[in-house]
């Protein structure tokens, strides 16, 4: 029984005179007792509202609509009512946020911001909690956090902030960690200290972590298995390594072949998915991607592709995915077969660290912070 | 703190002394005089002279002024072309009776406004909301003076419920200390004397607040509809935190700022603009006498009295800055 299961949520927005909004379109997967499991696409597929739901943190509106299940431990989530949510929330169930400095109030002193989780969940109170919370910053690298519990948000750097909103997602120690976008508002070498620091937490605590990303390179980093999310329903399923070597869905496979590389020629251009996140068929007429897919067939826009659930436990949502092992596209191939011959020289751009998808594994050592981890031997072939 | 205090209170010397230039050169450039408000339209020239020359009004203005500017020093204001009172006696009378209407109608105001435009919030789209948002509206539209006939027909005429006119019953003989008729009555244990103060001060305050009660509903549901959408309010609510927390300790003191703002703007508008509440409700504050003043042309009085409203205006604007530290680490005062 996995830690979590979420299975075929759904999330609409439907507002008076317009169009329905499919945000979440049926997702599923699970995530086990101490695993890392990405959730990737690019902006507005669904990343984030798929976890404010999964922690009821939709902001409530008329015309929110939240269907499917998503089973902690027993437990459906979605049927909670708002006082026993309150009580999982923080205690069991953490979140990590992508703006460190929106995310924090900006008008009361770090301290009080730890320590309030601290009571209402461990009831600690007084100097206990402020000591506890000494030592939860300590944990999270927070040099100095005695002097920092008395400080405010604003008198701390971009990093520190985000360590400091860790130290609050992990105060209780939950079973499970949701990072949403935790490292996108900060600068490259902080990104590199973030996520060493968050796996250092995972794999001490044993927590498990749904990370939630548009960057591979983090994903490829840390994520023990992968969903690819786009428009609302996800489209692969892989364990890292055959997603990085072997993308079945297109998407995928675009996604990989977007990523840009040091390596390439000079004056070679990036190769984006044509078109963007808004041209979408809906789901019940066919596949969302086909208006922007390059393997696009007639049966694309027949019905709702089917999950094709693959022999190695992998699964697609294509009618014409990828062949293994693919001819094409040539990026994603390029990918995967150059990537560790290419060895030192295969350094990412600074705009998108450590996004040298098929070198990375989570128990590498990490090299120069912000360079992404290290390349392994191993992988060449 | 304490530096930022005095440094704000020097502040204070320059724009007096500008804003006496400006009253001075404009009061002396107006058509007509105070010799015109005594004599009417009758009088000669020859005693409108005698007039001038009896106020020293026909000295240069540079002496004119260097001696209004000696005499502001030494805190006399002058008398009164009207009363022949000096000028200090009649505010240190009135002033307080406008300043505890103010008071009044300002604790009105923010005690219903702030949890009413709250729960506006929180309630949005439904029956509270509505009914604040447009009662609001209706608030702002509705002249103070007819607001004030309106409830002083009602409440005090009709059911008797409060006294129709003025500061206190004159019966009661109550003590003057400080002329603040309330606080008198604490300070002097003349219990009766303070509730019966409190009591004249209801009809004309809840008048007087009808307006700042409205913007006060207005800003504190605009501002808190903000906060609640912010990260940190998200974030909160993702630490588990009950919904008492959340509200108090997180929505709530973000959405204070432009409210205090608006509170030390509207005060200052209080003070200076209770005329026409006063008039009906026959009030002894200082609105009614500068009403008077002006139809005098009581250049000394009128000269006092706008003096005083720059002072109250800097000095309410020193309180919203410190509360705005109080409030804002990120804006704190060194």
């Amino acid at each position: 029984m996995a830690l979590l299961e979420v299975d075929d949520l759904s999330v609409t927005f439907a507002r008076r005179g317009q169009r329905t909004v499919n945000a979440v379109d049926g997702v599923s997967f699970s995530v086990d007792a101490g695993e890392v499991v990405g959730l990737v696409g690019e902006s507005g597929c669904g990343k984030s509202v798929t976890s404010l739901a999964i922690m009821g943190l939709l902001p409530k509106q008329p015309g929110l609509k939240v269907g499917g299940k998503a089973v902690f431990d027993g437990t459906d989530l979605l049927q909670l009512d708002d006082r026993s949510r309150r009580d999982i929330r923080g205690r069991d169930v953490a979140m990590i946020f992508q703006d460190p400095l929106s995310s924090l109030n900006p008008v009361i002193p770090i301290g009080l911001q730890v320590t309030e989780v601290l009571t209402r969940h461990r009831g600690m109170k007084g100097a206990a909690a402020e000591k506890e919370a000494v030592a939860l910053l300590d944990r999270v690298g927070i040099p100095d956090p005695r002097r920092r519990l008395k400080e405010y948000p604003h008198q701390l750097s971009g990093g520190m902030r985000q360590r400091a909103l860790i130290a609050m997602a992990v105060a209780c120690q939950p079973r499970l960690l949701i990072a949403d976008e935790p490292t996108t508002a900060l600068d490259v070498t902080i990104q590199a200290q973030i996520l060493e620091l968050l796996k250092d937490l995972v794999r001490d605590s044993g927590t498990a972590l749904v990370m939630i990303t548009h960057d591979l390179g983090v994903v490829a980093g840390m994520c023990e298995t992968i969903n690819v999310l786009y428009a609302g329903k996800v489209v692969e399923t892989a364990r890292r390594r055959p997603l990085f070597r072997e993308p079945r869905h297109p998407y995928t496979v675009g996604l990989l072949g977007s990523v840009p590389r040091l390596d390439a020629g000079r004056g070679e251009r990036l190769n984006p998915i044509p078109g963007s996140v808004r041209d979408v068929l809906p789901w019940v007429e066919g596949c969302a991607f086909a208006p922007r897919c390059a393997r696009r067939v007639d049966e694309c826009v027949d019905g709702p592709p089917e999950l094709v659930l693959a022999h190695d436990g992998r699964s697609y949502r294509c009618v014409n995915p990828a062949p293994v092992p693919g001819v094409t596209p040539d990026a994603a191939q390029a990918l995967y077969r150059e990537a560790p011959a290419a060895g030192e020289d295969a350094v990412p751009t600074p705009a998108e660290p450590g996004a040298v998808p098929a070198q990375a594994v989570p128990n590498d050592p990490p090299t120069v912070p912000g360079f992404g981890p290290a390349p392994r031997e191993e992988e060449s072939q | 703190m304490f530096r930022f205090i005095v440094r704000r209170l020097l502040q204070l010397i320059p724009t007096l002394f500008g804003l006496s230039v400006l009253l001075f050169i404009w009061l002396h450039r107006l058509p007509g005089g105070p010799e015109t408000a005594i004599l009417g339209e009758r009088g000669t020239p020859q005693m409108r002279a005698a007039i001038r020359r009896s106020l020293g009004l026909d000295e240069p203005i540079l002496v004119q002024y260097a001696r209004f500017l000696r005499r502001m020093i030494k805190l006399d204001l002058g008398t009164s072309t009207s009363t022949k009172r000096a000028v200090t006696t009649e505010f240190l009378e009135r002033f307080p009776g406008t300043v505890e209407l103010t008071v009044m109608a300002m604790v009105i105001a923010i005690g219903i406004g702030i949890p009413l435009g709250y729960l506006a919030a929180r309630r949005r789209g439904r029956f509270l909301d509505h009914a604040s948002v447009g009662g609001s509206l209706i608030g702002i539209c509705i002249p103070v003076f007819f607001l004030a006939y309106v409830l002083k027909a009602i409440f005090a005429e009709n059911l008797g419920w409060f006294p129709s006119s003025g500061r206190q019953d004159p019966t009661l003989g109550a003590t003057r200390v400080t002329n603040f008729f309330v606080l008198d009555g604490l300070m002097t244990r003349e219990w009766d004397a303070a509730a019966d103060a409190l009591w004249h001060l209801v009809l004309p305050a809840v008048a007087l607040a009808s307006i700042p009660l409205a913007i006060i509903v207005r800003i504190t549901r605009a501002s808190v509809l903000e906060v609640l959408n912010e990260d940190f309010v998200r974030t909160a609510e993702a630490k588990g935190l009950t919904e008492r927390t959340v509200r108090g300790r997180h929505v709530l003191r973000n959405s204070m700022l432009p409210v205090v703002t608006s509170i030390g703007l509207l005060t200052g508008g209080l003070l200076s603009g209770a005329v026409l509440t006063e008039t009906v409700f026959a009030y002894g504050g200082i609105g009614a006498f500068i009403y008077e003043a002006i139809s005098q042309r009581d250049y000394p009085v009128l000269m006092g009295f706008i003096l005083i409203i720059a002072v109250v205006y800097v000095l309410v604007n020193l309180i919203v800055d410190l509360s705005y530290s109080v409030i804002d680490p990120r804006v704190r005062v060194r």
